[in-house]
């Protein structure tokens, strides 16, 4: 049964995703865009996993394990953490306004899905069919960091990336190798804990996370 | 694993570690640059092995040299040494002057030696993956690095670099897991299958379209970290903003290192695609950034910014020699690579102290060098000359090389880089030469001695060598640059 | 080719649309007081305004056209029809022909017209602005209503309502992952058109915020009876529709007089389930400005869009 709908639901999930990743463009609270961030981690855990129970590589086990680990519960926690500590606005401000986001959003999703049909034509894999979600969503991801203007929001897009990544990765050859994921799962968190630093010293040298005001050095 | 290449990577990884948990400021910088002599010493050992014995590959094949690497190895832990050595004073003197906590200092000295780790985890490592995670972690090593004093400006110029590079190597991900798609048909899935070596004997089975693909995402993503106009936007605020030993390192290292990670790339993508399409791209953006470049330098006014943007510039060089291709211009690529990153670092070292000296990096306020401090002002001077490719210094041959080539194969760019490297000249020897020469203000001249006496032996071992390689090349040498071209195709 | 069952399912269906829209209101109000702790209105209870409604005296404007007089029955007939062409029972139905998505839209889109023209008609000024924002959602719902049903025409090969339902209903079980996307679009725009909360507020006499009630305003006696009866079957339409494509089990295929017996109670079931979600989703949300409605329906466009890509892309 499952086997059978196995691929179906793969799809599902990988829809899920994008929809997920949409869900982020146009959130304008900070708290529901990392609660969104920890959607879309434990969206990608399931389809890992699934397709891990589905092909039988074991070692995609381990990626889907770190996914939940690192995506839904240690980055998310940070988050909450250091939204809590920093005491920053509750809202997220955008550079360009919400739906015209959304329609170059939509113009990005159908770049990402023309990219991605030569190459999921190549692929042997039963997930070919969401690489082209997969992109979408590094792209869409790509825009939040664009178009927003607080550091916070830009981290999380930064975060989002990297699980549209993971996703790719599956999609296209069942995972990196496992060395490999352990090496950037390791690098996302000691840039988290980085990242965290950070935010603090920006803090406490403007009184905000606004990084309009980083924009004072420009070309004289 | 031979005993050297296990010296070369755990050196700066102890020296990290030890630095970060017990580095006391008042010895933190002899440690800092006894492990950067102890990783040259390694580095050395290295390349007479690989000299005796030829390429070996070690640990199952996930870690290799050839002379393509091992070249850059020695450069990267020669370089590492001259500014750790550079940077103790001038440290200290930023300590002294209130820029830096006694806390700072220690992160400063860990992370320089954790830097230095993973360029050189970048250089040896066979495995695309694993360069990937050691590029990434070279970036975040950095950031705090330039974010180390504090300001506004230099927070900014790390937010800046974090999110630029950060969203680059996240492109470079999407490249290597495509490629890593192409190479598991032939090669099986597994570690083994992202082997450079294993992918360089195969990539004529690579599927084309994938590669062309897989190469624009690497472009991009590792051309961020090289600087490659229109991606170039946090080099000159990094540079600019972070303490001058950081912009020496990433100026003279870092840059190479991330040129090193796509020429590799460079390699299997022309092999699989049997058209040039990847020297193409590296061509045009290598052309675009010297041309970009030398239209910045005369705008600017901070002088460490102005050496960013020339670095911009001679990157630019270089991928352009890389994209070339051939046994004349890799070999002048390569060339190039050296004396830019010798010649760069010690300029960077003078600028330090000169600005310490005159208390700004503003060009216009500092003048005189030559009379507050003949040696930083001659230091400077020759620098510059060196720079801007006069004989006898070496960056002349490489330039030459690099432009006669050019003259002879794509004759459509060589105007545009003889009109480039004129303005850069005229850019930069105008603004120098008033700040060596020029009438110093007479509140500098009255200026106490700095508290630390300034470390100028590393800057005229650099030029010394630029000097060396501009009138004689030892055979040796020139025999393993012409391997190292070989590689490169 | 008409068959009898063919014709019993229409007539049924038909019948049972005119007769349970109110009920389908009372019991979506009924399931909001409850959410909201409120002492509930019997469910009869819509039924019994329109009975007082039909008894009552019609007063009309001095200056009320004869479309004034003419709008109710012509909006309850489009709705009427509306109703008649959406399969709820069985897909077999002698209407099929004529039974299109796109027809359907333009059913709809009549009876908004007519609606916006009455609300006109007098010229008071809260017709005129509830005309104008009438049509301002309309003209944004409705787009997104019709990407919704192509993802639902493209899945079947079809844009005949029956068709889809039969696709959907009968063919082996896929998941379909753009119809998620298209279910979501298709929420919001049912939630604009029915001037449900966060779009509007049908129990509301706000004059600020109101859209369907203002255009209404004018309206007494029979005339106001027809209109709330119309908007009970508008409200019918649109959860059957939301049934054929979503949840389409249950449905009778041609001259199965047994599933057209079971066919009932599944309809409604599904009816009630989906009243109870609908005031759930109202309790939840809140109100929102009235600029803010073409970013919500805005919204629901482009997820319709991302349901039609999501289709080309994973299920081709």
């Amino acid at each position: 049964m499952l086997q059978h709908y196995g691929p179906q639901l793969i799809n599902l999930l990988a829809s899920l995703m994008l929809l997920l990743a949409f869900a982020m463009l146009a959130q304008r609270r900070i708290m529901s865009l990392i609660n969104l961030f920890a959607a879309q981690g434990f969206t990608l855990f399931l389809s890992t996993a699934l397709v891990a129970w589905l092909t039988d590589q074991s070692h995609l086990y381990g990626s889907a394990l770190l996914t939940l680990v690192l995506k839904v519960i240690a980055l998310p926690w940070i988050l909450h953490r250091l939204i809590r500590r920093l005491n920053v606005k509750w809202d997220v401000e955008t550079l360009i306004n919400i739906p015209s986001t959304m329609l170059i959003g939509i113009v990005l999703v159908i770049l990402a899905f023309n990219l991605a049909l030569p190459i999921a034509l190549l692929a042997g894999t039963l997930t070919k069919g969401t690489l082209g979600i997969a992109l979408a969503c590094v792209l869409l991801s790509f825009l939040m960091m664009i178009t927003r203007s607080k550091a916070v929001p830009q981290v999380i897009g930064f975060l989002s990336m990297e699980n549209g990544l993971f996703f790719a990765a599956t999609a296209a050859a069942y995972g990196m190798p496992m060395v490999i994921e352990f090496g950037i799962a390791l690098d996302v968190l000691v840039g988290m804990v980085i990242l965290g630093i950070f935010f603090f010293r920006i803090r406490e040298r403007f009184d905000s996370l606004d990084t309009r005001h980083l924009e004072k050095l420009k070309e004289h | 694993m031979p005993l050297e290449m296990l010296l070369l990577l755990a050196s700066p990884l102890a020296g990290g570690l030890v630095l970060a948990l017990t580095g006391h400021w008042r010895w933190a910088a002899e440690a800092n640059a006894a492990f950067s002599a102890l990783t040259f010493a390694a580095a050395v050992a290295l390349v007479t092995r690989v000299v005796a014995e030829g390429p070996f590959e070690a640990l199952q094949r996930q870690f290799f040299v050839d002379p393509l690497n091992v070249f850059l190895v020695a450069l990267t832990a020669f370089v590492g040494m001259t500014t750790a050595l550079f940077s103790r004073p001038y440290m200290r003197v930023e300590r002294q002057h209130g820029r830096v906590s006694d806390g700072g200092m220690r992160l400063y000295h860990s992370m320089y030696q954790l830097f230095t780790f993973t360029m050189l985890l970048v250089l040896t490592t066979n495995n695309l993956g694993i360069m990937w995670v050691a590029m990434e972690a070279a970036t975040l090593t950095t950031v705090l690095l330039v974010a180390l004093y504090r300001s506004h400006a230099s927070l900014e110029a790390a937010w800046k670099y974090f999110i630029l590079c950060g969203v680059g190597i996240a492109q470079a991900l999407l490249g290597t897991i495509l490629v890593y798609f192409a190479a598991e048909k032939i090669l099986g899935a597994g570690p083994d299958a992202l082997l450079w070596t294993q992918l360089d004997t195969v990539k004529g089975q690579l599927d084309p379209a994938v590669l062309s693909i897989a190469f624009v995402f690497l472009l991009v993503g590792y051309g961020t970290k090289v600087g490659l106009v229109p991606l170039h936007n946090w080099l000159p605020d990094a540079h600019a903003e972070g303490p001058t030993p950081v912009s020496a390192v990433l100026s003279g290292l870092l840059l190479n290192v991330a040129l090193y990670a796509l020429i590799r790339f460079k390699v299997i993508t022309d092999g699989a695609l049997e058209r040039p399409f990847a020297s193409n791209l590296m061509m045009g953006f290598g052309l675009l950034s010297v041309a970009v470049a030398a239209l910045f330098l005369s705008r600017q006014r901070d002088i460490k910014r102005m050496f960013a943007y020339s670095s911009v510039e001679h990157m630019g060089l270089i991928t352009f020699a890389f994209g070339l291709g051939g046994p004349v211009a890799s070999f002048a690529g390569l060339l190039h690579m050296t004396m830019h990153s010798l010649t760069k670092s010690a300029i960077f070292f003078a600028v330090g102290h000169a600005t310490q000296k005159a208390g700004t990096q503003i060009m216009a306020e500092i003048r005189g060098l030559i009379r507050l401090s003949p040696t930083i002002g001659w230091g400077l001077t020759l620098g510059t000359v060196a720079i801007l490719g006069l004989p006898p210094f070496g960056v002349f041959a490489s330039e030459f090389l690099i432009l006669t080539q050019a003259i002879a194969r794509a004759p459509w760019a060589a105007p545009i880089l003889l009109v480039s490297l004129g303005i850069s000249f005229a850019a930069i020897l105008g603004k120098v030469q008033p700040m060596v020469f020029g009438e110093p203000q007479l509140s500098l001249l009255s200026k106490s001695r700095l508290p630390y006496r300034p470390a100028l032996l590393p800057v005229f071992a650099h030029l010394l060598l630029v000097l060396m390689f501009g009138l004689y090349m030892p055979p040796y040498l020139a025999n393993w640059y012409r391997q190292a071209a070989l590689l490169i195709g | 080719m008409i068959s009898l069952s063919g014709v019993v399912a229409q007539f049924t269906e038909l019948v049972l649309a005119v007769l349970l829209a109110p009920l389908l209101t009372g019991w979506v109000n009924q399931c909001r007081a409850w959410l909201q702790n409120k002492s509930a209105p019997p469910l009869l209870q819509p039924y019994r305004m329109l009975a007082k409604l039909f008894q009552k005296e019609v007063v009309l404007a001095h200056n009320a056209s004869p479309l004034f007089r003419a709008a109710p029955y012509l909006i309850f007939g489009c709705l009427c029809t509306a109703a008649a062409i959406v399969p709820t029972l069985g897909t077999d139905l002698p209407l099929n022909a004529a039974a299109d998505a796109i027809a359907l839209v333009g059913l709809l889109a009549l009876a908004r017209l007519f609606t916006a023209l009455a609300g006109m008609d007098v010229g008071t000024a809260f017709g005129s602005l509830g005309a104008r924002r009438e049509m301002l959602v309309g003209f944004l719902a409705e787009p997104a209503l019709l990407m919704v049903l192509f993802t639902a025409s493209l899945i079947s090969n079809s844009t005949s309502l029956a068709t889809i339902a039969e696709t959907l209903a009968h063919k082996e079980f896929v998941i379909h992952p753009s119809l998620a996307f298209a279910g979501i679009a298709f929420t919001m725009v049912s939630l604009a058109e029915n001037a449900r909360i966060p779009v509007d507020n049908p129990a509301t006499h706000l004059e600020l915020t109101m859209i369907h009630e203002a255009m209404v305003l004018e309206y007494s006696g029979r005339h106001l009876a027809m209109i709330e009866w119309a908007v009970s079957l508008k409200l019918f339409v649109y959860s059957c529709i939301g049934l054929v494509l979503f949840l389409p089990f249950g449905i009778a295929g041609g001259g199965d007089w047994l599933g057209l017996v079971l066919a009932l109670p599944a309809l409604l079931a599904k009816l009630a389930a989906g009243g109870a979600l609908l005031a759930l989703i109202e309790m939840l949300s809140a109100k929102m400005r009235i600029f803010r409605a073409p970013e919500f329906l805005g919204t629901a466009f482009l997820l319709a869009v991302l349901a039609v890509l999501v289709h080309v892309l994973l299920e081709r």
